[in-house]
């Protein structure tokens, strides 16, 4: 496949042209900064369909493959190329950037900041996201990893809430400490490839399948593991998001916790699980308990929280335990939700995080009991909430339900207690969802509410595709769990897994 | 009759000189005569510039004669003096560093009174003479040739194959820099304070490592690196003079290292000098410290590297943890900047632990990418002034960005390097320096990172205030230098860039120039 055109290598350069270009634009020409952002981000989407048409869901694990050395000296290929789980996520990088920079366009920076540097941020920062999940090589995913940090840190911290600075501060120190782990794990990775295969590489399909020492195998599997579980988050590793979460603004909200914490996710399957099967393994008990406290405790917090986004950043850490939970389990059910459920947990707390933030540019306030009633006043900012939430909660109906079952399905054939207590943080996200709609959008109407105005056709048009997305996938996830499995059927053959035999007759990808 | 033997010629033992090996230092000795010579002949009105393009030739011819010579590896001056590759790529670093340090020297236009540099520096601090030389626009160059002569002695100091040069070249690197540190026009005071702080515990760290040389000469009866190394390998002497001179000898080393416990001066003299002299000191002095390092530990102590090795160990772990812990509470740039060059020389000693070649490349290039962006760093901070001077308390660089955001990207960007992020040379030279020490001081490894994370804080505090908060009331101004520190800022950033992005050319000379002869 390398003779085919280098698409991936397309979708880093287009957003990466585009971030200069509005960087580059003067202080002044604010519109058509937006423009060409937006301009850039929509070319990126039809790039991506493209790249789309031209993957084989049945073909080679790693496809459109493009390589280039880049540091002879390690051994480092600037090597890109996909499975059918990178290339979903790089298509919610694709459709959740150009829904942001709708739904930022008349962002309020604070005093002094200039817009054009919030939307060249914002390419930059997709650059790196696309960057993240489509190279093959692991010293370059590691830079990608960690230079993530950068444009989301000056995002939070120059656009942020009240507490940006200490949000900001706290998400970039999280993220290194565990990235510098990562690190002495891929330096480690490095060295026992240069004894094990008689030359050091970083190439992950070198890499796979290599021999490693059981201890040492434990001990990068940690590094890697503990960089991932920080970005995830998992719960014990969550205190930072519900700060960053909170203070970001919306739409970098949307991408930290849409797509960013998704790389913790991603790192499992693509790293932790093929690296180092045997420690993976070893592990994976501790790990899914770790995810099931994760899928209640968080619900728990959730539920106590009075500030709207913190709210639904602490729904991001419970389902981030059932996407870790999923992956843990060892079942191809299981690990196609869990890949399933990162998409659909994309677009749905991106678009809930859109809307939140569309509330909270017209009431100014993040606290929930500052609003009331508004779906009487703006009812289709109350019906894009409500769909949105319905989708966090898992309705049937929306996509993020088959994902939500598919994890619980495969999990229960394996281990039957952890599954059934997660389906008890079902009934959670209804609760916290539900109650955070009827504060604020039943009850008595407020008064400083009458003048808002309700959703602009732009912001229906930021929000639209997400929603839409949310209930065709819903209806019918053949086409993308068809891309998903095969790539996890490869990932379970890594880690030496097989389904346990059914006890209840499921088909995988069922859709109700 | 047989006409006169070989072996009669070799009796008057005239030691041979490689003129050509030695001809960097040599050209940057001599510019620097000149340079006095210079003050003394030369018109007032003519002098600076003289001196300017003087020392911009000399290095340039300096680097010329360092290329011209790569790749030889050769023992000169009766074994004296080293000429090989780690010798040949640190002198090219001074060289290079050193130029740009030069240009800083140079600013005139940042401060009122034209230049960094005090006239009359014997003048009593506060008198009223001395208070009138801070706004009279009364100069003097004498900084010019002390700068060549310490980086004279910076570039034979990693030469120095024999522990009476290295001792010399020591001293010719320090004394010009006690002198520099007290030059500074504005804090008067403080920058006295400097020097002779600076001068008297240097002095005590000389007189270490005479001993220690004393010492080592009564154990091996040389002072001769190789010597040194034949008379430890399976001597039936008691080892005591050995481990005790070597203790001795590295108290010297590590005081000009900035290493802890011996780091004390750092931060009082990095504030209190000049701060183009202390961009020369933290770039400049750690090269050839380091590189003086690696040569003793790698060429006359490698047989005893298990000896030795646990307590390099535990200094690294000592400094790293000095500069991460003590660098959180420094409100004040400069000496922020002087505890993260401590944390920096544990990560170096990190990386010259493993005592292999790729140690040594690494060493190689973690001090190259480390000097551009420590340079880069100081030169950024004499742009940002007030009315008594630099302004260097951490508050007042609050809101940089707003006012002078080139200013604060660049700070930025040196500030990201340090911190180790990729995308940066410090990125790549602190993955060198760990893969090298992974396979024998992993743990080591382990405690870095750490540490690093922890630095990573007070480099993110600074990004915060440029950034993230709002401007001071009366904050400083940014003032629009001149062309050389442009030059030195715009250097150091291309090559900090550079060196993460495309860091594969100098990897590879850093490769090729790990070997040591002697």
């Amino acid at each position: 496949m390398s003779d085919s055109l280098p698409f991936l290598l397309v979708l880093l350069l287009v957003p990466l042209v585009g971030s200069v270009v509005v960087w580059l634009l003067p202080r002044t020409a604010e519109q058509l900064a937006k423009l060409v952002a937006l301009a850039t981000s929509l070319l990126t989407v039809v790039v991506m369909a493209a790249t789309a048409t031209a993957f084989d869901p049945n073909g080679a694990r790693f496809q459109l493959t493009w390589s280039r050395p880049w540091i002879a000296s390690f051994g480092v290929d600037f090597a890109l190329g996909v499975d059918g789980i990178a290339l979903v996520l790089i298509a919610l990088v694709a459709v959740l950037v150009p829904s942001v920079i709708l739904a930022s366009w008349h962002e309020e920076t604070p005093a002094g900041r200039s817009p054009k540097t919030f939307f060249a941020l914002l390419l930059l920062l997709e650059v790196f996201m696309v960057g993240v999940f489509a190279v093959t090589d692991v010293f370059v995913f590691y830079v990608f990893f960690e230079a993530m940090l950068v444009p989301m840190y000056f995002l939070i911290g120059a656009f942020g809430g009240p507490r940006r600075q200490y949000a900001a501060m706290k998400f970039f120190l999280y993220s290194l400490l565990g990235g510098l782990l990562m690190l002495a794990a891929v330096i480690g990775l490095y060295v026992v490839s240069a004894s094990q295969l008689g030359h050091g590489t970083f190439a992950f399909s070198q890499l796979v399948g290599m021999p490693i020492d059981a201890d040492t195998e434990k001990l990068l599997f940690l590094g890697f593991f503990v960089a991932f579980a920080i970005k995830a988050p998992l719960v014990p590793f969550h205190t930072w998001l519900p700060d960053a979460g909170a203070e970001a603004p919306a739409g970098g909200a949307a991408l930290l916790v849409g797509v960013l914490d998704k790389v913790g996710t991603f790192g499992f399957l693509r790293y932790c699980l093929p690296l180092f099967p045997n420690a993976s393994r070893y592990f994976a008990p501790a790990v899914i308990v770790l995810a099931v406290v994760g899928v209640l405790y968080a619900a728990l917090l959730a539920m106590g929280q009075r500030d709207m986004k913190r709210l639904v950043a602490y729904t991001s850490v419970a389902h981030f335990g059932f996407i870790g939970l999923g992956i843990f389990a060892f079942t191809t059910q299981s690990m196609s939700g869990s890949v399933f459920y990162m998409i659909n947990h994309g677009l749905a707390t991106g678009a809930l995080f859109l809307v939140a933030g569309m509330l909270i540019s017209r009431g100014r306030s993040r606290e929930i009991s500052d609003y009331g009633g508004v779906a009487k006043t703006q009812p289709l900012l109350g019906g894009a909430f409500l769909l949105a939430g319905l989708a966090s909660l898992a309705l049937p109906g929306m996509s993020t339900f088959i994902s939500e079952f598919l994890v619980l399905v495969g999990t229960f054939s394996r281990h039957r207690v952890y599954g059934v207590v997660a389906t008890v943080g079902i009934i959670l996200a209804a609760l916290y969802i539900l109650l955070m709609y009827q504060r604020m959008f039943h009850g008595p109407a407020q008064e400083r509410a009458a003048g808002w105005l309700d959703m602009s056709a732009r912001e229906a048009w930021a929000v639209a595709p997400l929603l839409a997305l949310i209930v065709v996938l819903g209806v019918y996830p053949k086409p993308v769990l068809d891309v998903i499995r095969p790539a996890v059927n490869a990932t379970m053959n890594d880690v030496h897994q097989r389904d346990p035999a059914p006890t209840v007759a499921v088909q995988t990808g069922a859709t109700k | 009759m047989t006409p006169v033997t070989g072996l009669a010629a070799g009796t008057i033992n005239a030691p041979s000189i490689s003129y050509s090996g030695l001809a960097p230092v040599l050209i940057v000795l001599g510019v620097a005569c000149a340079g006095v010579l210079v003050e003394a002949f030369v018109g007032r009105d003519l002098r600076h510039n003289t001196q300017l393009v003087l020392a911009v030739a000399g290095l340039a011819g300096a680097l010329a004669a360092v290329i011209k010579v790569a790749g030889r590896g050769q023992l000169t001056a009766s074994g004296a003096v080293a000429i090989d590759g780690v010798t040949l790529f640190l002198q090219g670093t001074l060289v290079v560093i050193g130029l740009m340090a030069i240009l800083l020297l140079a600013e005139r236009r940042v401060d009122i009174g034209g230049g960094t540099m005090v006239a009359q520096a014997a003048l009593v601090a506060g008198s009223p003479g001395d208070r009138l030389l801070r706004t009279a626009p009364h100069m003097q160059t004498e900084a010019f040739p002390l700068a060549m002569f310490a980086l004279g002695g910076m570039m034979l100091f990693p030469a120095a194959n024999n522990l009476l040069l290295m001792f010399v070249a020591l001293e010719v690197l320090s004394l010009p820099l006690y002198l520099l540190a007290g030059l500074a026009r504005r804090r008067r005071l403080l920058s006295q304070e400097a020097a002779v702080k600076y001068f008297l515990l240097g002095a005590f760290a000389s007189a270490f490592f005479l001993y220690g040389v004393a010492l080592l000469y009564g154990y091996a009866n040389s002072v001769n690196l190789a010597d040194i190394l034949a008379a430890s390998a399976g001597s039936p002497r008691s080892d005591i003079l050995l481990y005790l001179g070597l203790a001795l000898l590295m108290v010297g080393l590590l005081f000009k290292a900035g290493v802890a416990p011996f780091h004390s001066w750092t931060p009082d003299v990095y504030q209190g000098a000049p701060t183009p002299v202390t961009a020369l000191m933290a770039a400049c002095t750690k090269i050839a410290a380091f590189g003086a390092i690696v040569r003793v530990l790698y060429v006359a102590f490698n047989n005893t590297a298990w000896d030795w090795r646990p307590v390099v160990w535990t200094v690294a772990i000592i400094t790293m943890a000095v500069g991460a812990i003590f660098g959180l509470t420094q409100t004040d740039l400069k000496r922020m900047l002087a505890y993260s060059s401590i944390a920096h020389a544990g990560f170096l000693l990190t990386g010259l632990i493993s005592l292999d070649r790729r140690g040594l490349a690494a060493v190689l290039f973690y001090l190259a990418s480390y000097g551009f962006a420590t340079l880069g760093a100081f030169a950024v901070i004499t742009l940002v002034r007030d009315a008594d001077g630099e302004a260097t308390h951490l508050s007042q660089w609050s809101g940089l960005a707003r006012r002078s955001p080139a200013v604060a990207a660049a700070f930025t960007l040196f500030l990201l390097t340090f911190a180790g992020i990729p995308l940066t040379s410090g990125f790549i030279g602190k993955f060198v320096v760990f893969r090298a020490a992974w396979t024998s001081a992993g743990p080591l490894v382990v405690v870095a990172l750490l540490a690093s994370a922890v630095a990573a804080f007070f480099y993110l505090r600074v990004i915060v205030m440029m950034y993230f908060s709002e401007p001071a009331e009366s904050g400083p101004t940014v003032a629009v230098p001149s062309v050389w520190t442009t030059v030195a800022v715009g250097v150091s950033a291309a090559m900090t860039v550079l060196l993460g992005i495309l860091p594969q050319g100098v990897l590879e000379l850093a490769d090729k120039a790990a070997y040591l002869v002697g």
